[in-house]
């Protein structure tokens, strides 16, 4: 009897596995595709067989994309759009994370009347499409002298990653015991105090999850980049964009596939670093309503 | 004066992200608005023509189609999207040895921007290259796989990329739900005898409902907002068989210079989404008695 | 000089910019030659610049052949921050003339004598109001067709030079199994062999069916006729043509899978790229039917006019882009022919030379045409009304009759 059932369960376990493995080899299929093509030398990818390995290997094209190849009339390949696009992530992530942190505090700890209406106006602006505000931001940029700036740049994902920042830290924070701020509030701590020594340090999780969302958006945003630039301020998914997207040039599409990994490198190696606190951190607040 | 200080700090603290909310985004929506009934055209002009745009816009078999191709791609992506990602959540939430390997392999395409994944796409679904060729070429001549080319099936393609790039979050989403589950509540029903079958059906999942909803705002959103997929999969193609309103949009406003239809297709999206997102929004801050 | 300081010391105490404000001898330069071949072709005119004392500052923009630099460049005027040059296509010139905010170049051009070297068709775009805006670099031509050699000594080898001579070549490759057209199923591919179908229709039905609108011959017989070619033309098309992008579709005339590609000479830097001789690997004719008339697209950079007046630099750009050894050495690349009648063609090879000895011809007899595929024959509204018909015909949704209706319709709703 014993015997079987634990037959019954190997074998569970068995397809188990198969299954979650299949998937697997979804989810990594057009990596596949990409990373195989960009060890190709670009005459075996025009031979035509997209999906096969390569008969000769190459590191050419991810050495072109990363440092020789044409982007724009400079041949420099992705390096130097790196610095452009970590300075303007850095502290837009670090920004939108602070006042969101500080907007669920005050959301949750704080609250005053019409708080409902302010939560749900701040949460509405997460689904405004972005090819609206194109044209009265880019006016306003100008009227602000920050047009064609990294500060610009930094104020736009700041606004529209605002709505996200302040929902996580909201959710998280109303789980958060209110005693305790009542408690703290008797002793004499003050609003700032408060925030700083008794939510902020046990924030973790959610800090986590708030800074892979808008690293992730922001790092791969083409639309913003591509129109409140300017020739100093590049972002990387716009050189990247330069570089794969040329209209009648010829497609060298090894390099295009080794570039676009590169500029991937950052959020994957966020993504995989960070992969359990990320679902530790949903846990423990953003997913509950 | 202190007191008056402190009593008001909250609301000086939330006030200037907040008003940058109200103008940036609020404001602008009026603003696109203003342009619908306008008559721009490569830039903004402000000549008042009445509801001209949202007549012409409407009587354009090109938005309509497009409306009908979101209603399939939304509603096939959700479900598709929720429906995976909880069943891949339940499945690593049996004590999977390799679950540190495969929930990074679920979750990276999320972080990955379509530019290029959109070739890596576009090249795997294509018959003459992709999946069908290799198949061909390792023996199996009657497979066939071109919904891509196919003017009623490339719609699908779009489906199959999208849910490819955000399943593994919605799973991130369930996962975390289900270890957030008390795990007294499972012993308690197995002391009862219950099926694991059962267990699921009858109480895991149930107590999942705020995670559903969730996770239909954030597909919602990225359905409705779905631009650059479709831009580098497909480019709307095979004729207008999987456009868009997003791509619509952008097409109208900034290719075709005709600002004030694109403007009033904006309005109508907007209007969509709201219409969406509010209720939802409504009865989740009804339902919130401890707050 | 002052405002520059304090920009840049703003700047420097903000710590998070980057920025260095325009030097007043610089420009700065909008366009989406952002990769390979022709990014490269375009460093020359910048290094050219440089030895006269004129900084380059670099603004690539790529994506949909123009259309993401230009909703950039609606952002950039919009917040009062225009680029001091940019590339453009054909009718955008004109609406942003129209705009009123296009620097002027009569100086340089007068010096120079433009007006005689300036093909009349290019004119008409670079003048605006009989002032010149804008300085063309070169004209592509659209109505090409490229031939792998060996496939077409194989269907009996004879250059066609009419439409049933093209049919006969298409069914002898079909007969031998090959794809006879390599076509890639983008709105503005379809476009490019309609264009070349108009056209072998006659000159004066190009004329008036593509650049003056005339509904009658959009609906009539003639236009009929064209798509009804362009089914033929389709059926000559592999099942798997669609979302194709073009250069995949070069390589199937130089793998020798397919037999022939009707585009527009940006074509041939696949080839070149592929170590192929013209004439002996491939060849390069016009569109059967066509042969002394060109369809054109022209790329040119505009000037917009800037507050702190650095007029001299930017017109310091258009005489360097004006520059017949600049002309020679980017075009050369870039495999179009250059913008200006009187430049040598040594460099060139022998589809280069053609494409500069059919301009010329065309220009002298009238037959040189703005290309509808690409934005030089009406403004994009009609433009993309013709994609829409010409695309959803392609692709069996409409029957010749239908499509030849629905193209009078559309365009006269954007009309």
């Amino acid at each position: 009897m014993n015997k079987l059932s634990a037959r019954k369960f190997t074998v569970w376990r068995f397809a188990l596995y198969v299954v979650l493995f299949v998937f697997a080899i979804y989810y990594l299929l057009p990596l596949y595709v990409m990373l195989a093509n960009s060890f190709k030398p670009l005459s075996e990818i025009r031979q035509g067989d997209m999906m096969a390995l390569p008969q000769v290997w190459t590191l050419d094209p991810w050495r072109s994309a990363w440092s020789t190849a044409q982007i724009g009339v400079q041949a420099t390949g992705l390096k130097p759009y790196f610095y452009n696009s970590i300075s303007m992530v850095v502290p837009a992530v670090l920004l939108s994370t602070l006042l969101g942190a500080l907007n669920g505090y005050v959301l949750t700890k704080w609250r005053f009347r019409g708080d409902g209406v302010v939560f749900g106006l701040i949460l509405l602006s997460c689904f405004i499409p972005f090819q609206i505000v194109l044209i009265p931001m880019a006016k306003m940029l100008g009227v602000l002298g920050l047009a064609g700036t990294t500060t610009g740049l930094v104020l736009v994902h700041l606004v529209y990653g605002l709505g996200f920042t302040t929902l996580f830290f909201r959710n998280y924070y109303a789980a958060f015991p209110t005693e305790l701020v009542r408690a703290a509030q008797i002793d004499g701590a003050r609003f700032f105090r408060i925030f700083w020594r008794i939510l902020l340090p046990s924030s973790g999780p959610i800090i986590v999850v708030t800074v892979i969302w808008q690293f992730t958006n922001i790092w791969n945003d083409f639309l913003f980049g591509a129109s409140f630039a300017d020739a100093d301020s590049v972002p990387m998914t716009v050189a990247l964009n330069n570089l794969v997207s040329s209209s009648t040039g010829v497609k060298e599409y090894n390099v295009h596939f080794a570039g676009a990994v590169l500029a991937a490198l950052p959020t994957l190696i966020v993504y995989v670093v960070s992969g359990r606190y990320f679902v530790r951190g949903l846990m423990a607040g953003a997913v509950k309503g | 004066m202190k007191d008056w200080f402190q009593a008001w700090l909250p609301r000086l603290v939330l006030g200037p992200g907040f008003l940058l909310i109200l103008f940036f985004v609020y404001g602008f929506i009026i603003y696109t608005g203003y342009l619908s009934v306008s008559d721009s055209k490569m830039l903004p002009s402000y000549g008042f023509v009445g509801l001209d745009n949202y007549e012409r816009l409407w009587q354009l078999r090109h938005w309509t189609g497009s409306l009908k191709n979101l209603a399939i791609f939304g509603a096939l992506y959700i479900v598709i999207c929720s429906v995976l990602g909880l069943f891949l959540a339940i499945m690593l939430d049996q004590k999977i040895r390799a679950e540190g390997l495969l929930r990074p392999i679920y979750l990276y395409p999320m972080a990955l921007s379509f530019i290029v994944t959109g070739t890596a796409w576009k090249w795997f679904l294509d018959p003459g290259i992709g999946l069908e060729h290799t198949m061909h070429q390792w023996g199996w001549e009657s497979f066939e796989f071109n919904w891509i080319k196919s003017r009623t099936h490339a719609i699908y393609t779009v489906v199959i990329a999208a849910v490819w790039q955000s399943s593994g979050f919605v799973m991130a989403m369930f996962l975390a739900g289900l270890r957030g589950v008390d795990p007294d509540i499972i012993r308690a029903a197995e002391i009862d005898g219950a099926s694991r079958v059962r267990i699921y059906r009858r109480i895991i999942i149930p107590l999942m409902r705020p995670v559903f909803l969730s996770a239909f705002v954030v597909l919602a959103h990225l359905a409705i907002k779905s631009y650059d997929l479709v831009v580098a999969l497909t480019g709307g193609g095979p004729g207008k068989a999987t456009e868009l309103p997003a791509t619509f949009m952008y097409s109208y406003t900034f290719s075709r210079n005709l600002m004030g239809i694109g403007a009033s297709s904006a309005i109508i999206m907007l209007i969509m989404i709201f219409s969406i997102i509010v209720p939802y929004l409504y009865a989740e801050l009804r339902a919130d008695p401890r707050r | 000089m002052k405002t520059t300081t304090i920009a840049a010391s703003v700047a420097l105490v903000l710590g998070l910019s980057t920025v260095t404000a325009a030097q007043a001898e610089d420009v700065e330069v909008l366009h989406w030659w952002t990769a390979g071949g022709e990014a490269a072709a375009l460093d020359v005119l910048k290094q050219d610049l440089e030895t006269q004392g004129v900084g380059w500052q670099d603004m690539p923009v790529a994506g949909g052949g123009g259309e993401a630099a230009m909703t950039t460049l609606r952002a950039r005027v919009t917040a009062g921050n225009a680029p001091t040059a940019v590339q453009m296509l054909g009718f955008d010139i004109t609406d942003w003339a129209n705009e009123g905010v296009l620097g002027n170049l009569n100086s340089v051009a007068a010096e120079e004598n433009w007006d005689e070297v300036v093909p009349t068709a290019l004119q008409a775009f670079a003048k605006h109001d009989g002032n010149w805006i804008s300085a063309p670099v070169n004209v592509h031509s659209t109505n090409w067709v490229w031939i792998n050699k060996a496939a077409l000594d194989e269907a009996g080898g004879k250059v066609p030079t009419t439409w049933e001579e093209l049919v006969t070549v298409l069914d002898a490759m079909k007969a031998n199994g090959i794809t006879p057209l390599a076509h890639g199923g983008q709105p503005w591919q379809d476009a490019t062999i309609f264009d070349a179908v108009v056209l072998s229709m006659g000159n004066d039905f190009y004329q008036k069916s593509m650049i003056d609108l005339d509904m009658d011959a959009l609906s009539g017989d003639e236009m009929t006729e064209v798509f009804n070619r362009m089914e033929k033309l389709r059926s000559y098309v592999d099942e798997n043509f669609s979302g194709r992008d073009w250069n995949l579709a070069s390589s199937m005339v130089i793998e020798g899978s397919a037999g022939m590609q009707m585009m527009g000479d940006w074509a041939k830097g696949e080839f070149v790229k592929a170590e192929q001789t013209p004439g002996e690997d491939y060849l390069c004719i016009r569109f059967p039917g066509t042969q002394g008339s060109v369809t054109f697209n022209s790329d040119q950079f505009a000037m917009f006019g800037q507050d702190d007046g650095d007029s001299d630099a930017q017109l310091k750009m258009a005489s360097s882009i004006m520059n017949p050894v600049f002309q020679s050495a980017f075009n050369v690349v870039k495999g179009s022919a250059p913008a200006r009648t009187d430049v040598p063609n040594d460099a060139f090879d022998d589809c280069g030379k053609k494409a500069m000895s059919d301009l010329a011809e065309a220009n002298t007899a009238n037959s040189l045409f703005g290309s509808m595929a690409h934005g030089h024959a009406a403004p994009a509204a009609i433009k993309n009304a013709v994609y829409d018909v010409v695309t959803q015909h392609f692709n069996g949704e409409l029957s010749s009759e239908e499509a030849a209706g629905e193209l009078a319709n559309s365009i006269e709703a954007v009309l």
